[in-house]
């Protein structure tokens, strides 16, 4: 049955949209330097990064760029590069 | 789905959402009651939600009423098993709006996390000063001009106000340190009682601090001593961060757009070494040089 009071809100990603259109610089991994620490994954304010079979995989729909995780990376494995 | 999920709609870089997940990351699945702010505005846009916990958003000042009122009902109804209740304000709720709200819930006694959001000032509505806005910040009620550099008086010492409300369990956490969040939100659960959680929040609009700058800032605000680290437990202090080779406020001012007419207005140097007293008073009172 469907909820009949409009006012329930069903949770779900992106309650804003789709967040990675606001995205001016995005944050690339590198392979063979990330070690999978998921320290980025501690700070990342979005939530969006998981660990992945070489290395952490960022979900880039939702992705802002802020560069948090590029300036929290011990081993410098992301980099910001401008959004085409 | 996430207990905090992706897509909200917080600014790049804001200090709020690393703040909330950590405190959820600690208490898993909770009842969350959250007060009008920032936080509200990026998780609960009409019809939608962020959140993976049941969530409810009644107004600015009764945060705390909303949730004595949940606990209260799952306490009599024998539900109290089925998850802690959690409080997010932000720090005009907290010190300001809903102080009223909060020190009715730790006179009752009820076994609620509270949870303040201090990202120091209103943000949600463009940086207007609150109870909690540190000295010298430039805010649009407290624009720096030709006499006055900013806002005058100290923060309001709300660690204080909630242990002489007896608050089981008080503490202070910085969003730069996202692991000590979840442990002290765990912690704090081993309690039965009012228990309060202080997060220094960083918020890139306000503040005027670039997104990727946000950790290093709060970073500095807990290493120069402004923003101590405490631990609270039945009224004693157990645990407090301590800082090596402490550094001088200028470093943590000198990042930040809201604090840069100091360093030009002819009372900054004043407010400078206002600020210095007060981390040199902290480091003393709590025993933060190690």
């Amino acid at each position: 049955m469907q909820p009949i009071d409009c006012l329930i809100s069903t949770p779900d990603k992106g309650s804003a949209g789709k967040t990675g259109l606001w995205r001016t610089y995005k944050p690339i991994v590198d392979e063979k330097k990330c070690n999978s620490c998921m320290v980025c994954w501690l700070y990342c304010p979005e939530n969006v990064i998981t660990e992945g079979e070489k290395c952490i995989e960022i979900d880039y729909e939702y992705c802002k760029g802020c560069g948090i995780c590029c300036e929290v990376c011990a081993k410098k494995a992301i980099k910001m590069v401008l959004e085409e | 789905m996430k207990l905090f999920g992706s897509g909200h709609g917080a600014c790049p870089g804001c200090g709020l959402p690393i703040a909330v997940k950590s405190v959820l990351e600690g208490t898993g699945p909770c009842f969350v009651a959250n007060a009008t702010g920032c936080l509200e505005i990026i998780s609960s846009q009409y019809g939608k939600s962020a959140w993976g916990v049941p969530y409810i958003h009644s107004v600015f000042e009764n945060s705390a009423a909303v949730a004595a009122g949940i606990e209260a009902a799952l306490k009599a109804l024998g539900r109290k098993d089925e998850g802690p209740v959690v409080v997010f304000a932000g720090d005009g709720a907290t010190a300001d709006i809903g102080i009223g709200c909060l020190s009715g819930m730790f006179d009752r006694g009820h076994d609620i996390l509270y949870v303040c959001l201090d990202n120091e000032a209103y943000q949600n509505t463009g940086n207007q000063q609150s109870g909690l806005t540190p000295p010298g910040s430039n805010t649009t009620t407290t624009p720096s001009g030709k006499v006055l550099p900013g806002k005058i008086k100290p923060k309001k010492d709300m660690v204080s106000i909630a242990l002489a409300h007896k608050a089981v369990y008080v503490a202070t956490a910085s969003v730069a340190y996202p692991r000590d969040i979840t442990r002290k939100a765990k912690r704090a659960l081993e309690f039965e009682g009012p228990k309060y959680l202080q997060i220094h929040s960083v918020c890139v609009t306000g503040w005027g601090v670039d997104g990727k700058q946000a950790i290093p800032v709060a970073k500095l605000a807990v290493e120069t001593a402004l923003y101590p680290l405490v631990e609270y437990e039945n009224g004693q202090l157990v645990r407090v961060k301590k800082i090596k080779d402490r550094k001088p406020v200028e470093e943590y001012l000198k990042l930040q757009r809201r604090f840069r007419h100091l360093f030009k207005h002819p009372k900054g140097k004043e407010v400078i070494a206002e600020l210095q007293k007060i981390a040199d008073e902290n480091a003393k009172k709590y025993g933060l040089d190690a």
